[in-house]
């Protein structure tokens, strides 16, 4: 019989390898419990949280915490179904609606998770007489998506507009839609999409653009719209991508959009379709951290407040981090046995950050990828890069 | 005027070289993955630099049937003339 883990013999080694030198499991992190959205407790203390993606903090909002609890005692815990089935209610339709509103757009559609919603807007958009142009450096979800849509993909340069014009040139004479997918701002390095160049090039091409706002939504722009907001270029975005497991602190994703053809997606995007809806309480939790946001444009100041003052601290102490000033910051090291013992080093010394190992980083490098919140004091951060350059210096970095 | 399959296995080579971490024997033949021990990231971010050298771009799916360099030449030849 063929052994169908030998395809995983490569990783086995690699985790082997990882798990052996490291004092515990980098993939096995359990918070047993948020004490608070900055706090939470790992092995048994205190631990400041700078890994997560509760930018504005509302995973702990009461607002959204009462709405979740009514809904659930009013209408139950889940709808069983897919959207085009039983599993549309009120809730969904008026969650749509919000969003559509709130990025002045004429249409949304909400899926279950953001990763469902690349995979099911990618995968409808286009197929295999089309072309997808990708950002180098796209999360998973959108290569997923690529993969499921069967289109003719296409890598360009991170962030470079000038190589994505080079191969939209030489695609000229192709017969096929062409959609170039872009994130806002990047998950793992904290990069700022220069999409007000996209959106020329796509002008100047015949191409369609999507953007991923998935870090992006409720932490840039005046409103919250993403880095299109502050770039002015919303106009020619034609598809926005993004998730409400980040800024918003719950689960499910969106696409909102002009486009009128839009509406058939609901009968084509499997992702959409062959799944169960988004429970009502989360639902009902979204629509509460929305308000919360739109309510509170101060958390979205405090947070770039909290990025500069991360940023510039992590610099001060001599570390290697991103250019770009986002509520990610990137702490680039050379080795993996170096950010291996580091990410240990910083746990042990009471603060949380993400350990990010290629091939899953750009470039080869591990990165600590740290990220800030709304809810983090000042004191917390500067006691998150005291502790950084502590261990910084215990290695002699 | 288009380069041949020899010419163009024989700039990847060269380009291939440039990386100290690459062994020295390597030719045509060689197996990209196997022999050269790139993952997927590695392979794909190699061929973006090939794909500037002779101006094509190469879609993902192409790369999966590509085990050797002369494999990745002989696709990058086919595309420059469906291109031209
Ligand atoms: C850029 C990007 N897009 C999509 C997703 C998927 O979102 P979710 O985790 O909500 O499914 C993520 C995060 O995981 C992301 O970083």
């Amino acid at each position: 019989m063929i052994d169908i883990f030998a395809k995983h013999a490569g990783l086995r080694e690699a985790y082997d390898a990882l798990t052996a030198t490291s004092p515990r499991n980098p993939f096995e992190v359990v918070i047993e419990r948020p004490v608070s959205a900055s706090v939470g407790i790992i092995e048994g203390r205190e631990t400041l949280l700078f890994g997560t993606n509760n930018y504005l903090g509302l995973s702990q909002s009461k607002k959204a915490i009462e709405a979740a609890v009514e809904t659930a005692e009013t209408m139950g815990v889940g709808t069983t179904g897919s959207r085009i089935a039983n599993g549309t209610f009120g809730l969904h339709r008026k969650l749509e609606a919000r969003l559509a509103e709130f990025f002045r757009r004429k249409h949304c559609m909400v899926f279950s998770t953001g990763y469902q919603a690349n995979l099911g807007t990618i995968s409808a958009l286009v197929n295999k007489d089309d072309i997808l142009l990708l950002d180098a450096d796209s999360h998973a979800s959108i290569y997923d998506g690529a993969k499921l849509s069967g289109a003719q993909v296409i890598r360009f340069r991170h962030n470079d507009p000038v190589d994505l014009e080079k191969r939209l040139a030489r695609l000229k004479d192709h017969p096929g839609a062409k959609l170039i997918v872009a994130e806002g701002i990047y998950s793992m390095t904290g990069n700022v999409a220069p999409l007000d160049k996209f959106v020329d090039i796509k002008t100047r091409h015949g191409a369609y653009l999507m953007a991923d706002e998935a870090h992006s939504f409720g932490v840039m722009g005046a409103h919250g719209r993403g880095v299109a907001e502050v770039q002015g270029c919303e106009d020619g975005i034609d598809f926005v991508v993004g998730t409400f497991s980040k800024s918003l602190g719950t689960v499910g994703g969106y696409c909102v959009t002009d486009h009128d053809g839009v509406d058939l997606m609901r009968l084509c995007s499997r992702p959409y379709m062959f799944t169960a809806s988004l429970p009502p309480e989360i639902i009902a939790a979204t629509m509460a951290a929305l308000e919360d946001m739109q309510d509170h444009p101060e958390l979205r100041t405090k947070l770039q407040d909290n990025a500069a003052r991360l940023h510039a601290g992590l610099q001060k102490a001599g570390l290697k981090t991103g250019a770009h000033i986002s509520p990610v910051v990137a702490v680039t090291l050379e080795t993996v046995d170096q950010a291996v013992a580091f990410w240990n080093a910083l746990l042990e010394n009471g603060v949380y950050v993400n350990l990010s190992l290629p091939p899953a980083t750009p470039d080869n490098r591990p990165l600590l990828r740290c990220s800030v919140m709304a809810a983090h004091s000042p004191e917390e951060i500067d006691r998150a890069v005291t502790v950084f350059g502590e261990v910084a210096r215990h290695f002699g970095l | 005027m288009t380069d041949s399959v020899t010419d163009i296995s024989a700039m990847i080579i060269e380009k291939l070289l440039a990386n100290p971490k690459v062994p020295r024997d390597i030719d045509g033949n060689s197996k990209i993955v196997e022999d050269l021990a790139f993952d997927s990231l590695a392979v794909m971010n190699f061929v973006m630099e090939i794909e500037d050298e002779i101006d094509v771009s190469v879609p993902l799916d192409k790369l999966a049937d590509i085990r050797t360099i002369n494999d990745l030449a002989g696709c990058l030849h086919a595309l420059k003339v469906a291109q031209a």
